[in-house]
């Protein structure tokens, strides 16, 4: 075995412990929700580091809980792509704690909120890490329900209504995933995602199988807010607290949602011309219906969750391509789009935080007041609308001309335009917010406090060397070993067990 | 609501769930206890438990029910649950592996049998049941908030 397959089940420990242990010390001792949230952060945050340095021999690990091995027992499979979310899921989740030290002194009962950040966080890496069908929805809803709750936080009024109308959807969405899983297992007998993949190889097509992609993609699609299952985003992820907002539109939609769609659809099911053309279809539809939504909106926090449905879509649109150079460009978006994503959220956090607003209306000239705010605003601004040198500038080039090598000149248009739109939109924000004449009101705003400016910077600075990672050295490291996972399709099945009996 | 409700419900009622309730604990641990060797488990058995102390409260009122499972003991137990059924999982790797069954068997169809499984049936028993009980109490707390703001 290897030496960091024994690491393996840390993921999930490391932040469901932090979780009850805040919930336990935290309400009497003030000072230790911030200092288990940041701690527990920043060690899943190096252990997933780690893992990226364990699989980049291009294997897998495999993890057999309790000693029992597949197909009898769960087991965790760290692989190329598990590693690739496991750094943008903890990264993120590490700044955003830091930045929450602050911002959160705006709310009572913190420890509430770092058990279920924390709670949501250990869903995520289990639903990233696990190679079980049925432990993947035990995680799923773990993390989902500790959003419900999230959302809910400031228990306004119409905060209490989008939690609501979220945890409708979002559970309606989980029962779609629960009812293929089920399908699924009647048809192959087996929870095990490596065995069922096996299975799955040897009983061929049937029409239990269409109907099992079909469940799935309404289910994940529901997750990853895909645009004819996006209702429940523009009201969810706005009225969260900022941190949340970036972890909800940063990486739950996409580890939840993308991710498990890949793994299911990739490796489990194996992909057809079929479901590539149902991803291209709904990822171009998500793409142009996003952003044409976004475009009008005043309330900056809604404005940016509208880009959210619109980046997924190109996210999608790049592994439903399906060639290596698609798979590649949409994993390297999803990077990118969790690193600007959540750094625009918490500039909108700043900016409510300093000017108690979100109308854009309201702001005006606030880089005087705000420098680091206003700064960094514009690098996520530029990196979403695509300018190089940032880095959403590659990954949407590379998806764009994966999609002209393979001759889908149509999408490559509207990847285009969706782009064009996008730049016009956040111009819209930042001569709104950021330039322009300071409104009489706003004189007085000041500078928001030190972790959260530390915590924006290094987000703007990941930005800016993003675009790095495509070089050859960190293409082959990080995301060519997580295009390769899914590239590898149904063999998945075989390597797992390979690794199992070595 | 009438002062008649807040004290609880009739004599009858109140009666019979004298009778009961005893009864109804007993049973959940049972369930909690033989989850290993026949149906049941932590889940049933935590959700029996906190059904007990539900009964109580529908029958004699919330503030009977809490003068014997406080609030803050609630959210303790149910904290400490979690974490009990963490930490057994943890113990495993004294063997070597996450969640490995690491005390000894034993003879099987025994009450002390199939080593940590009781155990984390417990954790699970005091996650949910306490987990239940603290839903079911703020339920009616934020019932009872939002009424006295009315007044």
């Amino acid at each position: 075995m290897n030496y960091f397959a024994g690491m393996i089940p840390f993921f999930v420990v490391l932040a469901l412990g932090g979780a009850f242990l805040v919930s336990l010390a935290g309400r009497r001792l003030k000072i230790f929700p911030d200092i288990a949230g940041l701690l527990t952060t920043f060690s899943l945050l190096l252990l997933s580091v780690l893992a990226v340095i364990a699989v980049s021999g291009g294997g897998l690990l495999v993890y057999s809980i309790g000693a029992w091995r597949p197909p009898v027992g769960i087991n965790f499979v760290l692989d190329g792509l598990a590693a690739f979310m496991l750094v943008t899921v903890n990264l993120i989740a590490f700044l955003v704690s830091l930045y929450a030290v602050n911002y959160m002194e705006r709310y009572t009962d913190k420890w509430k909120f770092y058990t279920l950040f924390l709670l949501m966080l250990g869903g995520m890496n289990g639903v990233i890490i696990t190679g079980d069908m049925f432990n993947l929805f035990v995680y799923l809803e773990i993390a989902s329900i500790a959003s419900y709750a999230l959302v809910a936080f400031g228990t306004e009024k119409h905060e209490l209504e989008a939690a609501f109308k979220y945890a409708v959807m979002s559970t309606v969405g989980s029962l779609f995933i629960l009812m293929g899983i089920v399908f699924l297992y009647s048809y192959t007998s087996t929870l095990n995602m490596a065995h069922m993949a096996l299975v799955l190889a040897q009983r061929g097509t049937s029409n239990i199988l269409l109907m099992v992609s079909i469940l799935f993609i309404m289910g994940f699609g529901l997750k990853a807010a895909l645009v004819p299952f996006h209702a429940w985003l523009p009201d969810a992820h706005p009225s969260a607290p900022a941190p949340i907002s970036a972890m909800l539109s940063g990486v739950l939609i996409k580890s939840l949602g993308v991710y498990a769609l890949c793994r299911v659809f990739y490796n489990v099911i194996g992909i057809n011309p079929a479901l590539s053309s149902v991803f291209l279809v709904l990822g171009t539809l998500s793409m142009l219906i996003g952003v044409f939504l976004a475009i009008g909106q005043w309330d900056l926090k809604r404005l940016l969750a509208y880009h959210s449905i619109s980046q997924i879509g190109y996210v999608i649109l790049g592994l439903g391509l399906g060639t290596p150079l698609g798979i590649v460009g949409g994993l390297f978006h999803l990077f990118n789009h969790s690193v600007f994503k959540s750094l625009l959220f918490l500039n909108s956090g700043s900016v409510e935080y300093a000017t108690g607003t979100r109308d854009l209306n309201k702001m005006g000239g606030l880089i005087k007041k705000m420098p680091v705010t206003g700064r960094t605003n514009l690098v996520a601004s530029m990196s979403i609308a695509g300018i190089p040198p940032f880095n959403g500038f590659w990954s949407k080039l590379i998806i764009i001309i994966a999609a002209v090598q393979a001759q889908e000149f149509f999408y490559a248009f509207w990847a285009v335009l969706a782009s064009i739109l996008t730049l016009a939109s956040f111009m819209k924000v930042t001569k709104y917010c950021y330039f322009g004449r300071l409104k009489e009101k706003l004189k007085g705003v000041k500078e928001v406090p030190v972790c959260m400016k530390v915590s924006m910077s290094l987000l703007a600075i990941i930005c800016i060397l993003g675009g790095l990672l495509i070089l050859p050295r960190g293409e082959s490291l990080f995301l060519g070993k997580a295009g390769y996972s899914l590239l590898k399709g149904t063999s998945y099945g075989n390597e797992v067990f390979e690794e199992v009996n070595k | 609501m009438s002062r008649e409700h807040e004290q609880g419900m009739s004599v009858i009622v109140k009666t019979i769930t004298r009778l009961t309730v005893g009864l109804i604990l007993l049973y959940g641990i049972y369930i909690l206890v033989h989850g290993h060797i026949s149906p049941g488990g932590g889940f049933p058995g935590g959700i029996i438990i906190a059904l007990s102390f539900i009964h109580l409260m529908l029958a004699y009122g919330k503030d009977a029910a809490l003068k014997k499972l406080p609030r803050y003991v609630t959210s303790f137990l149910e904290g400490f649950g979690a974490l009990m059924f963490l930490a057994i999982a943890l113990l495993g790797f004294s063997g070597g592996y996450f969640f490995l069954n690491f005390i000894s068997k034993g003879e099987p169809f025994k009450l002390f049998s199939a080593g940590t499984i009781l155990l984390s049936n417990l954790a699970i028993s005091l996650k949910v049941g306490a987990g239940l009980f603290a839903i079911f109490v703020a339920l009616i707390l934020f019932r009872f908030d939002d009424e006295g703001e009315e007044e």
